[in-house]
C-alpha cells in the first residue's frame, strides 16, 4: 500500500484523536489528505514525533495517535521504553514503515534487515498490530494504549505540495483544538 | 537555604506542573524532591533531547513544563531547540547543571562546560547563572514569566560553587 493511501485509511477512523505527524512528506501527505485543528505537522526535530504525542498523552485525556517514521524511530529508538514505562492509556504510535529515508531520496534504513513489531514487543508493549495490505484501525482505537502500530507501506512519496501555514499558525490552532471542552 | 531546596521550592513558586529530567549529581536531590510531589509529572528520560519533545508536548497539552539535566545533555538537544522551539516558539524551563566550571575536578567535563554559553548564544536562549540559594528562588519563578512571555526557552545554569 502507498504511505498516503495508509495514510488516508486510518484518518477517515479517526474523530476527535489528537495527531501528531513527522517531518517531511508523512505531513504533508496527511495535510493533503485531511487538514483538521487535531492535526500538529512537524516540520522540523526529526525523530521528535513519538515523543511530542508521549508529552501529549501525559497531559491530558484526549486520545493521541502519533504518525511516526521508520527512519524517526531509528533516531529516537530510547524512546519506546520510555513510552512503555510511563504507560499513557491513550497513546497509539503508528510506525508508517517504508524501509527508507523517503523524504531525502529514498535510502534505505536498517528496517530493511531489523523487525520494528519485535523490538517493539522485546520493549514490553502488550497491545501491538502489525498492518500491510488491509487496514483495520478502528480494533487499534477499541484497544488499550500503549499501543504500537507497525505500518508497512511502499517507498514513495505522492505528489503534494508543501504546507501552507506558519508554523506558529500550526501550533496555535492545535493549541484552541486541545483547550476547546 | 540548602541549594537544591530552594531550585525545588523556586520550580513550584514558578507553578512548574511537569518535569523531564535526567540525572546529574548535583541534580539528585532535586530530582527527589519533584518525584515525590504529587502535583507535579516526572518523566525521567533516556536523552535529552527527547525530553525537549515530551515537554513540547505538555506544553501543547496545558503544561508549565521544565527540564532538569546536565549542561552536556544541551548539546544533545541544538537541533530540537532550533527546529521545534524556536520555529513554533514554545517556552520551556531549563534547569542546567553547569561542570566544567570553577572546582571541577573532572577534566572530560570542560570543554562542553566552556561551550554551554556559547552554544546557548548561537541558539539566542536568554539564560542566568544565579550564584546562591536565594537567588535561585527569586530569579527561577521570573525566568519561567519571562519564557512564557517571550514564547522561548530559557536557561539556569547553576555552577560547580552553587551546590557547595
Amino acid at each position: 500500500m502507498e504511505r498516503i493511501e495508509a495514510i488516508k485509511k486510518i484518518t477517515e477512523t479517526l474523530e476527535d484523536e489528537l495527531v501528531i505527524c513527522n517531518i517531511g512528506f508523512p505531513s504533508r501527505e496527511l495535510y493533503a489528505v485531511k487538514d483538521s485543528t487535531t492535526h500538529f505537522y512537524m516540520l522540523g526535530s526529526m525523530g521528535m514525533a513519538s515523543s511530542i504525542g508521549l508529552g501529549l498523552a501525559l497531559s491530558q485525556k484526549r486520545k493521541v495517535v502519533v504518525f511516526d517514521g521508520d527512519g524517526s524511530i531509528l533516531m529516537n529508538m530510547g524512546t519506546l521504553v520510555t513510552i512503555f514505562s510511563q504507560n499513557p492509556g491513550n497513546f497509539i504510535l503508528v510506525v508508517l514503515d517504508n524501509q527508507c529515508y523517503g523524504s531525502t531520496g529514498s535510502q534505505c534504513t536498517y528496517t530493511t534487515d531489523v523487525d520494528l513489531h519485535k523490538i517493539a514487543k522485546s520493549v514490553g508493549f502488550k497491545n501491538t498490530f502489525v498492518f500491510d495490505e488491509i487496514i483495520d484501525f478502528k480494533q487499534v482505537l477499541d484497544a488499550k494504549g500503549p499501543i504500537f502500530v507497525h505500518m508497512k507501506v511502499k517507498a514513495g512519496n505522492a505528489d503534494v505540495p508543501v504546507i501552507d501555514m506558519e508554523p506558529e499558525e500550526i501550533k496555535e490552532r492545535f493549541m484552541r483544538e486541545i483547550m476547546k471542552i | 537555604m540548602e541549594s537544591s531546596e530552594a531550585v525545588y521550592n523556586a520550580l513550584k513558586n514558578a507553578g512548574i506542573d511537569f518535569v523531564v529530567s535526567l540525572p546529574c549529581v548535583n541534580l539528585g536531590k532535586v530530582m527527589e524532591l519533584v518525584d515525590c510531589d504529587d502535583d507535579i509529572i516526572h518523566v525521567p528520560v533516556t536523552r535529552e533531547e527527547e525530553g525537549f519533545g515530551i515537554c513540547a508536548g505538555a506544553f501543547f497539552g496545558g503544561k508549565n513544563p521544565a527540564i532538569l539535566m546536565q549542561n552536556s545533555g544541551l548539546g544533545n538537544s541544538v537541533n530540537v531547540l532550533a527546529s521545534l522551539y524556536e520555529l513554533y516558539k514554545i517556552p520551556i524551563l531549563m534547569i542546567m547543571s553547569h561542570r566544567g566550571t570553577e572546582g571541577e575536578f573532572m577534566s572530560a567535563q570542560v570543554p562542553m562546560g566552556n561551550a554551554t554559553p556559547r552554544v546557548l548564544d548561537a541558539l539566542n536562549i536568554a539564560y542566568i547563572n544565579p550564584k546562591t540559594p536565594e537567588e535561585a528562588l527569586k530569579v527561577i519563578p521570573e525566568a519561567w514569566l519571562l519564557s512564557k512571555t517571550a514564547q522561548a526557552p530559557i536557561g539556569i545554569l547553576l555552577e560547580i560553587p552553587f551546590w557547595k
